[in-house]
């Protein structure tokens, strides 16, 4: 790199290129997703912009949430989709899932994950997540993603597993099919993923006459300050990958039909995160 | 196009994709085209024949009745903040019901009408790329595109009523060049309006790129709707930095305001009805024009903008 290139590099981006070391940046120089000579791919993903991201990730996966990880490399070469078990009120269950991709797995993959339609409607918020390579969840961006093989992640339980209360920790709540029918439909293999810890992080219950009255699934307030749950305990995460699932048969099937897949790849995660709870000692550390 | 001297009309030919597209049509030499438009034409080639009439008079079905068409390529869809809701109803939706109307009277074996990728709307919702099946959804949000949708709507309508011949519906995404359009517009303003803390992915296309497109429908056998895409997808940060201007950020709650004083004080060529264009995506798949058409945009993204800008790129 030549001096001029260097010095046309914002301030921010060479701070945190110092914090990492250089093969990790020659990786991730390497991820393999298609871009334009603009460096921007189909979703607007730019890795040059993307690393504040991976940064933050990193913060919070080694420092903050001190996360251990087993089975990444059960993640197939190519496409695949990770379904997880969803909690704790704010997605960092994501992040973390996105930063073992990255952190623990060589080489490193990203992660692509759904964000709600009310995001881009958000100033700032839906721009930055989507240069870091996050992309609205519709059927179709899924499937888009998965024919570039690409890696996505999943929570079929949606909203009733993000905000679900303290009392029903790592109850899995109902899963939605439509993860099943695109994976039958693109043919991509299943990586059941058990994310542990993440449900104690903010411990909240629920105040149903409030989400009712304000047409929300949930109002979730924790019984100490900050009340809100706006800033997650620092619980330790455990993520567990478990073995690739493959699926066959017409993607158009009705969902009693899909539903004894759907159940199976619910009882494996249901049961990694047995034998995760089981193994770990204490929930901070 | 194999057949000796076919007879092809193109409604607002003056305009600037109408004049590239006579130009290109003309060089094949086995054509004969009649241009409908009543603006004047300068730099008219001798044989293009030229018809000042409104596509709304009568004149414009003597076109078709006086002589065999072999095609109808209608690029005379209006979109001019300036004028009223009311002229662009007349003139988008009366005025291309009675063009379709004469084609299918005097049996015209081919209608192709232009029509582009903002008839879908910028819409939070939207996936990152439309298919031609996806709703047009753009007067939702911006009550001047609904003669536009309108149009559209008319056009594939027509597309099932009348199956003896082959209507073709081009969706482009944005056009650059000199073309008096919107995203030129846009790109072509001294300080360039940005809403704070957006930057949707875009997708834009050289105005000669969709000269190609029209001439790839007009081959016999084509008939559908399809998505006209450019070179590539770009936040709408890169189009500006290429185009080299400075920008004017505006928080976006503030924006419909700012806009519509800038409006009214004429300083813009906006009238702001599209801001969300600044904000969401509008993006399409272009696959059915590449497999079916065998088209794919051969003008760069940077070629694109400096058309728009006509610099010496």
């Amino acid at each position: 790199m030549t001096r001029s290139e260097r010095s046309s590099i914002p301030g921010w981006r060479r701070f945190i290129e110092s914090r990492f070391d250089r093969e990790f940046l020659q990786k991730i120089q390497a991820l393999p997703t298609r871009q334009n000579e603009y460096g921007y791919d189909p979703f607007g993903f730019h890795r040059d912009e993307a690393i504040a991201g991976i940064y933050l990730a990193h913060l919070m996966y080694r420092y903050y949430f001190r996360a251990e990880v087993a089975g990444v490399e059960n993640v197939p070469r190519g496409r695949a989709l990770l379904i997880s078990n969803h909690s704790g009120q704010l997605p960092f269950d994501g992040l973390v899932i996105g930063a073992s991709m990255l952190f623990a797995k060589d080489p490193p993959r990203i992660v692509r994950s759904m964000i709600d339609h009310f995001v881009p409607t958000l100033p700032y918020v839906g721009a930055t997540l989507t240069r870091w390579g996050q992309i609205i969840g519709t059927p179709e961006n899924c499937r888009h993603l998965l024919n570039d093989e690409e890696v996505i992640v999943v929570f079929p339980e949606g909203a009733r597993g993000v905000s679900k209360p303290f009392s029903k920790r790592y109850q899995l709540q109902e899963f939605g099919m439509g993860f099943m029918r695109l994976a039958l439909e693109t043919n991509t293999p299943i990586v059941p993923v058990a994310v542990i810890g993440a449900e104690e992080q903010a411990p909240c219950f629920n105040i149903k006459p409030l989400a009712r009255l304000m047409g929300i699934p949930a109002f979730p307030m924790m019984p100490f300050p900050p009340f809100f749950p706006a800033v997650p305990l620092p619980t330790k995460y455990r993520v567990y990958f478990g073995e690739a699932m493959y699926f066959a048969g017409d993607p158009d099937q009705d969902d009693e039909e899909l539903r004894p897949a759907v159940t199976q790849v619910r009882n494996t995660i249901q049961s990694m995160i047995h034998l995760g709870l089981k193994a770990r000692k204490h929930v901070f550390w | 196009m194999a057949d000796a001297k076919q007879r092809i009309v193109i409604t607002g030919i003056a305009g600037r994709l109408g004049r590239l597209l006579a130009k290109r049509l003309h060089r094949t030499g086995t054509l004969e085209i009649i241009g409908i438009d009543r603006r004047p034409f300068e730099d008219k080639p001798a044989d293009v024949v030229h018809k000042r009439v409104d596509i709304r008079s009568k004149r414009t079905r003597d076109v078709f009745r006086t002589q065999p068409i072999s095609a109808l390529v209608h690029l005379g869809l209006m979109h001019d903040p300036r004028r009223s809701n009311r002229t662009h109803h007349q003139w988008n939706v009366v005025g291309t019901q009675h063009l379709l109307e004469y084609c299918m009277h005097f049996r015209v074996p081919k209608v192709i009408v232009v029509s582009s990728t903002s008839v879908y709307g910028p819409r939070p919702e939207n996936p990152q790329f439309l298919t031609e099946d996806s709703p047009l959804l753009a007067a939702q949000d911006d009550p001047g595109a609904l003669s536009l949708v309108e149009a559209d709507m008319l056009a594939s309508s027509f597309f099932w009523k009348y199956r003896e011949g082959e209507t073709v519906i081009l969706r482009p995404v944005h056009i650059l060049g000199q073309v008096a359009n919107a995203a030129s517009n846009y790109l072509r303003m001294d300080r360039i309006p940005v809403l704070m803390g957006y930057d949707p992915m875009m997708q834009v296309i050289h105005e000669a790129d969709v000269v190609e497109a029209v001439c790839a429908a007009l081959e016999p056998g084509v008939r559908g709707i399809y998505n006209v895409v450019g070179p590539g997808e770009v936040p709408i940060s890169v189009l500006i930095r290429e185009a080299g201007r400075p920008t004017f950020p505006i928080p976006h709650l503030a924006a419909p305001f700012v806009a519509k004083l800038f409006w009214n004080l004429g300083l813009a060529p906006f009238r702001g009805t599209e801001l969300n264009h600044l904000r969401y995506v509008c993006m399409v798949d272009g696959s059915r024009a590449r497999e079916e058409l065998g088209f794919r945009a051969t003008r760069t993204i940077k070629e694109a903008v400096h058309a728009a800008l006509d610099d010496t790129y």
